[in-house]
Formats: C-alpha cells, structure tokens, sequence
C-alpha cells in the first residue's frame, strides 16, 4: 500500500520522456494486459508497482509488462458477493460478540482453574488481550491478512476510547458515591465548619464558606481577566508585526507556567515584599495569572477563525476597523469566545495549589476578600482528605463532588454556548434575525411608500416594475 | 429594478494616473490600536514581571548554593547553601512525567483516530465532549480517586510487575519478598508509578485534543484516494493519517508533557515524601518538584523561600523548553493551525 503511493508520488516528480506510444505499442499492452489478467495472480501481485509508464520509449526494446488491470469476470465466473456498506452486517457483529464471550470463557478457565491470577484489573487485562487474539482468529478464517490487521487495529482504538470514557466515568460516580451520604445532607450547603470539629457527625458543618469564597475568587479573577484577555487577543488577531508576534510568544509560553509558580510568585510578592494578608484577593491575583494567557491563548485561536471575507465586506463598505471589529468579528465569534472563557474558568476554579500558598485556611464564613483567610472548594477538599478521620473524608468527598458538579455547570454552559462554529446560528437567533429583517423591509417600505406619497401627490401612471433608466427606480 | 452602471472614462483626461493606495486612520481607529497595543504591553508586561521576578528572587539561593544547586539531592535550606539541591525532586517530577506519557500517548492517539476515523457520526460530538469534560475535571478529583480507588487496584498489577519483570530496573522494588504471598503491599503503595498513572488521566484530554484536530484536518483526497486504492480502514490511517498528524502527534505529546511537569495537587495527595532518587518506579514514596514547593512555602524565611523560587525557577524552564519544542513541533508539521493548547 505504502509502496504503491511513494511510486505514485515520485512518478509525478519525475522528469521522464512524456509517454507517446504509437498504436502497436498500445495494443502490445493490452494484449499484456489480458495476458496478465488470465493467469489469476494473486491481488497483491496485481497490484505490484511495476515500472511507471512514462519510462518507456518508443525507440526502445520490445516492452516490458507495464500497466496491470484486474480481469473483470467473466459471464461463467459466480458473481461476487456484495457487501452491505453502510450498515453494520449481522456477520461482524457475531464474531464480535463470538470472539467476546469464547475471550470471556476462556479467561475465567485461566482466572478460575489452570492459572493463580487474580484481581479485577488483571482480569480485564487477560481478557482483553485474548480477546483480540480469538477476534483476530475468527475473521482470518474468512478474510486475508490486512482484512484482519484492519479489525484487530479498529477494536484496539475502539478500546482506548472506551478505557478513556471508562476513567472518566468512573472518576465522576466514585467521587458523587463516596460523597452521597454527606451530599444528601442540606446542612452542607448551608452550615461553614466553624462549630464542627474532626470528629462531629456530618449532621453538623458544611463547606458554604468554601462555596461562597470559590465564587468570590473566580468572580473577581473573572474581573481581572476577562476584558484584558479579550482585548489583548484582540490586538493579537488584528495586528501583526514582529511585537504582535513577540507577546504571542509570550503569551504561548506562560501557558507553560506551573500553577504552584505563579502562587509562589504573588506570595513572594503580593504577601511578603508588599506585607498584604493573605486573602481571596491574593487567589484571585494567583488564579488570575493562570487564567490570563489560557484565555487569551484560545480566544485568539477563535477570532482567527472569524471568515476573511466577513472582516473584507465591512472594510469594503468603508468601516473603520475599530468598527469592524466591534460589530462584526465579536458578535461572530461569540459563542467561541464564551465557550473560551467558560473553560479557562472551569480551569481556574478547580486550581488548589496556587490557593493553597495565598489563601490560607479556615473554616470559618468570609466574605471579606480584602484580608483574612478565604476558602475554596478544591483546597477544602484537600485540607478534609489529607485527615485520617472517615467522616472528614466523607465531607472531602462531598466537597469535591460539589466542585465537580459546578465545573460539569459551566461545561454544560459552555456546550450550550460554543457548540456551533462561528457565524452559525443557533433556531433562536435566526428567528431573531428574521424578524430583524422583516422590520427592517417594513421600515423601508413604510419609508418608500411615504416618500413617494410625499413627493408625488398625484396618482403615477402604473409604471412597469423594471425602469429603463438607471437612477429613476423608487 | 436596477441596472448596472459602469463608469465610462472619458476620453478627454487622458491616461489615468495611478493612485497611490494608502489609508489613514480616523480618530476612532487609532483609539482603538493605541489601546489594544496597551493591553498587549500590559499582558507583556505582567508576565515578563513574573519571569523576571522569579529569576531575580531566585538568584540568592542559586549564588549560595552555586553548582551544587543541581547535584544535591536532599532540602534543608541554609544559608551555608550546601544542604539542598533538585538532584531528587526533579528527576522524579521527570520519571512521573514520562510514566503518564508513556501511558498516556497510546491511549490518546487511539481515542483521537477513533473519534475521527471509527466513530459513527452521532457520537463524535459526544466523544469531543468528553474528552473537553476530562480536561475540565480538577485535579484535586482526581487526586482522590488516584488515592482512595485506583491505589488499591494498581498493587496487583504493581506486584505482578515487579514479581515478573522485576530484573527491569525500572519494575524493581527493593524489601519486596515476591515468594511471600502474604507480604505487606505497603511497599508498593504511595509510588511514582501510581502519580503518574493519575497524571496520564490528566495528561490524556490535552494531547487527545490536539491530536484530533491534526487528524481531522486530513486532506480528504489523500484519504479517499488511499480507499480509491483499495486500502482497508487501517491502512488508510497508517499511510495517510499517522505520516500527516506526525507533528501533532508529537506536539500534543510535548504539551501534555509539559503539564504533566507542573502537576501539584494530585501528586502531593499520592506520594510520600522522599529525596533519595530511585529509578525503581514500583516502590513506594517519590516527589516533584511542585509538590516540594507546596509542602516546604510554609517554612518562610526569605532565604527558604528564594531556594524554593530556583527549583521553581528550574520547573518553568524546563516546561518552557517543552512547550517550546511542541509549538516548534505543530507549528513546522503540515497540519498547522490546529495547535490550540
């Protein structure tokens, strides 16, 4: 197959004689041609890359075998079996599952009675490897050997995908299982931890101070970060030379920085050279310097996808860029741009460690983000999690059962949001856009009809629609 | 209605004279440019500040401590500048960073080609979905389920890879007893090899996401001239997709890469604490570099915490040399654009 499409492409590159061949010479091919085809060559050699055509010249010795065409069937041959292409056939799916549960029998005989394996994990290892085994077995009996290569490689990638949708899975119902007892507990939601010590029920405490400070951090770092990402992937998009193409850089390389660094940073600088409490304003800073170059980095990659000609038309009616800007690549890339935010936001918002070093502990309400400790959910989480007591864990896991759901929120939000491209429109908005437009061609021609009462009293001669004059059109 | 006027030239002016094509700004326009050269400069300049800060900061400790910054390998800060050093913490924020690589390519690569490639058509957004919803997940979930489901079930297989391939020295664990069924699995719990595994999780939606793109954007006549030739499913992505997303391929490696270095919270859930650097992935206890800042920011003095600027100093380098390296990687491959990161 390889070798079939390396010739092809060198063929195309080579600067051989064109190929002119006089009429005995062609015939001389597809007599070859048919000789070829009668000795039933296996696929593969018919196949063959044999020299290229246009390497023959006319002058030359007798030609070698050149083109080689399949034999098309003959009247008497049976006629080849016509596979369904666009549905699933009945024959896979039975080897499928055939090559499924003979893998699933035999692995428990070896899980159960020849060998001393044993665990889940382990398990689903033999099983899948023997799987693939009998599967590939099963389709060599009616296919060839690429047929089989094909299928085996299929279920492979077809199996990561599912070990991938299997982990995800499996993260979200863990976390919401461990944390159900305490989840179901309303006085989660409205109690802070200040009365409850390590060893109450969970009948006592909650995490609302960690609630209410996670939305305090995330909106002020929203605050900070929101018009400047905007605007500086504004700048990015719209301008270019080589300082464009240096903060572009810049920006690429700070989506590198390790969270912790940039904690580290505004604690060296913001509590110990500036003498600042540390507070939810510090986290917000942290988590701002996060958010920054992540936001800015994928609403750049949005704009850029705004259509060229979009950007051309409103130059061409004479906007100034500014104004193209404005009310042509931003509303297009709306949905885009939000959906950026949106995710920079689920990033920063499960942030623990930048918060960790700038916003302290506690487990008291403070809704002051200017001093003292603020809590969030993700270091909440952490701080119940890393005590050995069950039902701190058990609040742990409610915590970040809570975190997990406001992120999967805003995903939801930012599907609803982003999940069309640029310029697309969602039932709603064309509606919108409709009716948009009737008013406008009934404002029109409400504004006709009453200029050409105004200006033309008298009844006009019912004109033919199509003026022969250029100009004169109402 | 209308119909189409054309200019007519008059013959009488002559040859027309060309018009030299130069626009000026109006006031609303350079507004609008000096303002969002600004905020270009003020983004500069925040993170040129942290880079330079950092650096700054940084430079008390690596002037006391000189060359032996890079060759020691335990962390007692002193002001002598002998007793600390990343010999041990960086080594092992790279061993993790590798293992979760090297779990976390296939599986990436595979779930990309087959959203691209083998998925029906219904489920393809669903698919993009949720590997956008992995990369959403925080981390400190997935520290937790690391440490509270996935350590118990990765022993087994820690034990039998250590009882079997045990001559390796990556899967060589010291104090284990593989002839003793009843020995103590604490040996293998808190590993390098179970934080990268939680790193591969995290790992895996950055490097699928940027491989699925390079796959989609597959010139569609190269793949349906591949079937035109009769070539299956697979040998279409062999000689088509893999050889085209090359470049993706590897630069969406090096991102996950990089953020697989920078890791803290879920690491600092799993490991146990320990500065003697082992290539034995299996055994238990290990560290990182992030995991060190966040364990040790406590212990302010200045000079500590200018010690723990230069291993944080040292990370961001070498993430930024990564991060680089895969730009250069998507960027220099045929498929271009699609280096979202």
């Amino acid at each position: 197959m390889s070798d079939l499409l390396d010739e092809s492409t060198s063929a195309d590159t080579s600067t051989t004689a064109p190929f002119t061949p006089t009429t005995d010479e062609l015939w001389a091919i597809t007599t070859e041609m048919d000789v070829v085809g009668d000795t039933h060559a296996p696929v593969d050699e018919l196949w063959a890359p044999t020299t290229p055509i246009r390497s023959v010249t006319p002058s030359g010795p007798p030609p070698t075998p050149t083109t080689t065409l399949p034999r098309r069937p003959g009247p008497d041959s049976p006629a080849p079996i016509r596979r369904p292409i666009g549905k699933i056939a009945r024959n896979d799916l039975l080897t499928v599952f055939g090559a499924m549960l003979s893998s699933l029998c035999l692995t428990l005989l070896l899980f159960g009675q020849f060998t001393a394996l044993s665990g889940r994990l382990g398990f689903t290892i033999v099983w899948f490897g023997i799987f693939l085994a009998v599967y590939g077995l099963l389709v060599s009996v009616v296919d060839n050997r690429p047929a089989v290569i094909d299928r085996v490689m299929a279920s492979l990638l077809t199996a990561s995908a599912v070990l991938a949708g299997a982990a995800l899975v499996s993260v979200i119902l863990f976390t919401l299982w461990r944390g159900r007892t305490a989840l179901l507990k309303w006085n989660l939601y409205t109690q802070d931890m200040s009365l409850a010590g390590p060893l109450d029920p969970l009948d006592v405490g909650g995490i609302s101070h960690a609630i209410v400070g996670t939305f305090i951090i995330i909106g002020l770092s929203l605050i900070f970060t929101v018009p400047l990402a905007l605007i500086c992937a504004v700048y990015l998009t719209e301008t270019r030379g080589p300082i464009t193409e240096f903060v572009r850089s810049v920006v690429t390389a700070m989506t590198a920085l390790p969270s912790i660094v940039a904690g580290l940073f505004i604690f060296a600088t913001w509590v110990l050279i500036l003498g600042q409490q540390r507070s939810g304003l510090a986290a917000a800073f942290a988590i701002s310097l996060m958010m920054l170059p992540i936001i800015i980095r994928s609403a750049d990659v949005v704009l850029r996808l705004v259509p060229g000609n979009l950007r051309e038309a409103s130059a061409a009616l004479g906007a100034p860029q500014y104004r193209t800007v404005w009310f042509v690549v931003l509303p297009t890339a709306r949905s885009g741009l939000a959906t950026s935010v949106i995710l920079g936001v689920a990033r920063g918002i499960g942030e623990t460690a930048p918060v960790l070093l700038v916003s302290g502990v506690t487990s008291t309400m403070n809704t002051n983000f200017r001093e003292n400790p603020m809590m969030s959910l993700p270091l909440a989480t952490f701080e119940f999690v890393r005590s050995p007591q069950p039902a701190l864990i058990a609040r742990g896991f409610a915590t970040a059962a809570v975190l997990m759901l406001v992120v999967l929120f805003l995903f939801a939000i930012a599907r609803v949001l982003g999940g069309r491209q640029a310029g697309q429109l969602s039932n709603r908005q064309r509606r919108r856009a409709a009716a948009k437009s009737q008013k406008d061609l009934e404002r029109i021609e409400g504004a006709t009809a009453l200029d050409a009462s105004s200006t033309a009293p008298a009844p006009t001669p019912a004109s033919p629609p199509v003026s022969p004059m250029p100009g004169t059109s109402p | 209605m209308t119909m189409t006027t054309i200019p007519v030239r008059n013959a009488d002016v002559g040859p027309e004279t060309p018009i030299a094509l130069v626009s000026r700004r109006g006031i609303g326009d350079k507004v609008f440019f000096r303002g969002a050269g600004l905020s270009g400069m003020l983004v500069l300049a925040i993170m040129g500040s942290v880079g330079i800060f950092l650096t700054y900061e940084a430079l008390q400790a690596l002037r006391a401590a000189g060359f032996s910054f890079v060759t020691t390998s335990t962390w007692q800060p002193n002001a002598s500048g002998d007793g600390f050093g990343i010999a041990a913490v960086l080594p092992f924020t790279i061993l993790i960073a590798f293992i979760s690589i090297a779990i976390a390519t296939p599986i990436a690569a595979g779930t990309a080609l087959f959203i691209v490639e083998v998925a029906p058509k219904r489920l393809k957004s669903t698919l993009i979905a949720m590997v956008d919803l992995m990369a959403a997940v925080p981390s400190v979930v997935y520290g937790l389920w690391g440490l509270f489901l996935l350590q118990g079930q990765v022993i087994g297989l820690s034990r039998w890879l250590n009882t079997w391939m045990g001559w390796f020295p990556l899967f060589t664990v010291s104090g284990s007893d593989p002839n003793n069924p009843l020995a103590s699995a604490s040996v293998y719990t808190a590993s390098t090899f179970i934080a990268g595994i939680v790193v591969a999780m995290m790992v895996l939606p950055i490097q699928c996401s940027v491989m699925r793109e390079v796959f989609s954007q597959v010139p569609i006549g190269e793949r349906e001239g591949a079937f035109a030739l009769g070539s299956t499913r697979w040998g279409m992505i062999q000689v088509v997709s893999l050889p085209f997303g090359r470049g993706g391929i590897i630069g969406g490696t090096m991102l996950g890469l990089g953020r697989a270095l920078g890791e803290t919270i879920a690491v600092l859930l799993i490991i146990s604490p320990r500065f003697d650097f082992t290539i034995h992935a299996l055994e238990s206890g290990s560290n990182s570099v992030s995991a060190l800042i966040a364990s040790r920011y406590t212990e302010a003095t200045e000079f500590n915490l200018s010690a723990l600027m230069a291993a944080g100093l040292a990370l961001f380098a070498i993430t930024l040399v990564v991060n680089f390296i895969a730009s250069y990687f998507i960027a220099r491959s045929r498929s271009g654009a699609g280096s979202e990161a």
